[in-house]
């Protein structure tokens, strides 16, 4: 035994996919354990905020400030309002003036010193309507207001005559630090179409979907293994039926089965566990005929042949004599079954015939969300790709586990 | 030897077909057989010439597809658990293949302690069934000591195979259906355990049904030799008298086939 797990150690591939899928789990269980709560608490109001540290800007204009004179910071603050359409613009200006400069886009200092050098409002461009001279007289303002140093007033509505305050000014070197704000909180993962932390809910439907993995691929194995153990060892008519019923099932697509069962279940009956078993009883037919084979070749083996000279059971013989020998093989198909159960369940989620949406988050629902309000189509990559990365690095990890163990198995197999 | 000795098994008609149809292959072709009580007796042939299957059938470990086969002169009843275990009382076996015959997952101990359980032993105390235990694998110069708490592979095919004959000591069975159970050992070995085989048979009056490819060794030990040539007896008879004065083709073609010292060897019989 100790040598045996030495040697599925020691296996590259194993331990690879191990790694990977050890990094899932912790970030499942550990996530939670950092930012607790519902997952599926709705913080903010409209949809899909971006990735990035939000700081509450009410608090922040209460908070001590620090000045800071800095080269940059004008240089910074254009950098971000400039937006890349604008530059492009600015660089049209260049050429349907006639004004021979050499700046690239994201040369932003050189970009605003040709500007200020060479642009004036008076120059009318032959060919340039009236709205396009006007668009880069707005951009000239704006590009002079975020270049002048003017402060900013905070004003605040007067209870008594209903007229603005002046309360502060804030200049353009004034900082705060975002350690004496009250309100800062950081999204890794912005949030998705509901508002809600996509991170978290990615932590808690890791655990459910390895939950779902878990149930379908214990019922399928346990489904599996024991229908042909039974028809592997029995043989005759007994075989014979069960291969009859194991056939018919495999010329039917298994997913096809899946849609139909879960659409006839129906939507309020479909928890995470509902969906998990239907999954596993649409996919034990392979485990079923590799155990049979596997049983087959085994049932007439001489240590079969002695334990029943031996007196022993028929139970006794499959757990002892016969599950002992194929125990590796159902080990490396139930790997192979979670994963998959994981990938049906995103399946039946994006079909809409997944678990019920309002209680629990899964893979499968986060990404069917994400579709319906077109995160893929407006480039809100936070609220899908991280989920599809996670479902294929669950799907990579087990299945180089599986190969992993199933070289450290299968002697032959080993390069 | 007298003939009054009774039948300890017999057979009549047995058959054994695999598949159906075009791929039917007939195994053991309407054999029939009485093996004597106390006797030493041996099947020989050929790969393939069915032995294998008749020891199973014999075992109880194989259905039979027609004939009848009789337990001390009664037709026998192995219908149900049961009687199977009864029968299996009477009726035991050693394989080939030593490396094959243990479960290669649970520890010797437990082989060797299913049979004093086997033979109604299941509530001794203890430190009885060590003795017993003890006993039986000095009968077969093995060192129980040694042994306790290993895992079969842990053992030499040697080793293996004289633990395999402990396991009949301890049995005690009327009937010990050896098949090929010196063929995966090497030379020195052999004699050890063939010599055991003996002594079982002797001490215990112990009926051994012997199966070999080599006939030199059947006329060696064996009272009875019965010859199987692709399913079917060829000749049956006292070991002497079969192979100083074989009748049938095959016999006469077994015999040339053994290599001899001292002599050039007749390959012209080999097809």
């Amino acid at each position: 035994m100790k040598h045996l797990l030495q040697q599925i150690l020691q296996s590259g591939k194993f331990l690879t996919g191990f790694i990977i899928f050890l990094f899932i789990l912790l970030l499942m269980i550990f996530y939670p354990m950092i930012n607790p709560g519902d997952p599926l608490q709705t913080i903010s109001i409209g949809t899909f905020a971006p990735p990035g540290t939000y700081v509450s800007m009410y608090d922040a204009l209460d908070t001590e400030l620090n000045v800071f004179k800095l080269d940059n910071a004008a240089l910074n603050r254009l950098d971000s309002v400039l937006k890349p359409e604008d530059r492009v613009e600015m660089i049209m200006w260049f050429e349907s003036a006639g004004v021979k400069v050499d700046v690239t886009l994201n040369d932003t200092e050189a970009l605003l010193a040709a500007w200020n050098e060479y642009y004036d409002s008076s120059i009318q461009p032959s060919g340039m309507t009236k709205a396009k001279r006007n668009y880069y007289k707005r951009l000239n303002d704006n590009i002079t207001r975020m270049l002048a140093t003017i402060p900013k007033v905070i004003a605040k509505i007067s209870e008594e005559s209903g007229e603005l305050v002046e309360v502060r000014q804030i200049k353009s070197t004034d900082y705060i630090n975002t350690n004496k704000v009250a309100n800062v909180f950081n999204l890794p993962l912005g949030t998705d179409n509901f508002g809600r932390n996509v991170l978290k809910e990615l932590a808690s439907a890791i655990k459910t979907s390895l939950l779902i993995g878990l149930i379908a691929g214990s019922v399928a194995t346990l489904i599996g293994l024991t229908l042909g153990l039974v028809a592997g060892f029995l043989g005759g008519l007994i075989d014979d039926f069960i291969m009859f019923i194991t056939n018919i099932f495999t010329v039917i697509p298994s997913f096809v089965l899946l849609i139909l069962i879960s659409y006839s279940i129906g939507q309020e009956q479909r928890g995470a566990a509902t969906v998990a078993v239907v999954i596993g009883l649409t996919s034990w037919i392979w485990t079923a005929r590799a155990v049979r084979s596997q049983v087959i070749s085994l049932r007439n083996r001489d240590h079969v042949n002695l334990s029943k000279l031996s007196g022993h059971s028929f139970f006794r013989i499959m757990v002892a004599d016969i599950l002992p020998y194929i125990a590796s093989y159902v080990v490396m198909a139930l790997i192979l079954q979670i994963s998959a159960a994981i990938l049906a369940e995103a399946q039946l989620s994006m079909l809409g015939l997944g678990p019920k949406t309002t209680e629990v988050p899964t893979l499968g629902l986060m990404m069917k969300w994400s579709m319906l309000y077109s995160a893929h189509l407006n480039g809100y990559w936070w609220s899908y790709f991280p989920v599809i990365l996670t479902i294929a690095l669950i799907s990579f990890s087990l299945n180089l586990m599986n190969t992993g163990l199933d070289q450290v198995f299968n002697p032959t197999l080993r390069d | 030897m007298a003939n009054h000795r009774k039948s300890c098994l017999s057979g009549k008609g047995v058959t054994k077909v695999f598949g159906l149809g075009l791929k039917k292959t007939v195994a053991v072709n309407h054999v029939d057989f009485d093996f004597l009580e106390g006797d030493f007796v041996s099947i020989v042939g050929e790969s393939g010439s069915g032995k294998t299957t008749l020891a199973k059938m014999l075992l109880g470990l194989l259905p039979e597809t027609e004939g009848e086969i009789f337990f001390q002169g009664s037709l026998r009843n192995i219908r149900g658990r049961e009687n199977k275990k009864k029968y299996w009382k009477e009726i035991q076996a050693i394989f080939q293949d030593p490396f094959s015959s243990y479960n290669l997952f649970q520890k010797i101990d437990s082989v060797l302690l299913d049979c004093i359980r086997m033979r109604g032993g299941a509530r001794l105390p203890y430190t009885n069934k060590i003795e017993m235990i003890t006993e039986a694998c000095s009968f077969v110069n093995l060192k129980f000591e040694e042994l306790t708490n290993k895992y079969p592979f842990e053992l030499s095919g040697g080793q293996m195979q004289r633990l395999m004959i402990a396991r009949i000591f301890l049995l005690k069975p009327k009937i010990l259906l050896a098949d090929e159970p010196t063929s995966m050992i090497d030379a020195c070995s052999r004699a050890t355990i063939l010599d055991m085989l003996m002594n079982l048979r002797n001490e215990n009056g112990m009926t051994i049904i012997f199966i070999t490819h080599d006939i030199g060794l059947a006329y060696y030990i064996s009272d009875d030799v019965y010859i199987m040539e692709h399913g079917n007896i060829v000749e049956h008879g006292k070991a002497e008298d079969v192979i100083l004065n074989p009748k049938d083709e095959y016999t006469k073609r077994l015999i040339s086939d053994v290599p001899k010292i001292h002599e050039v060897w007749d390959l012209s019989t080999v097809g």
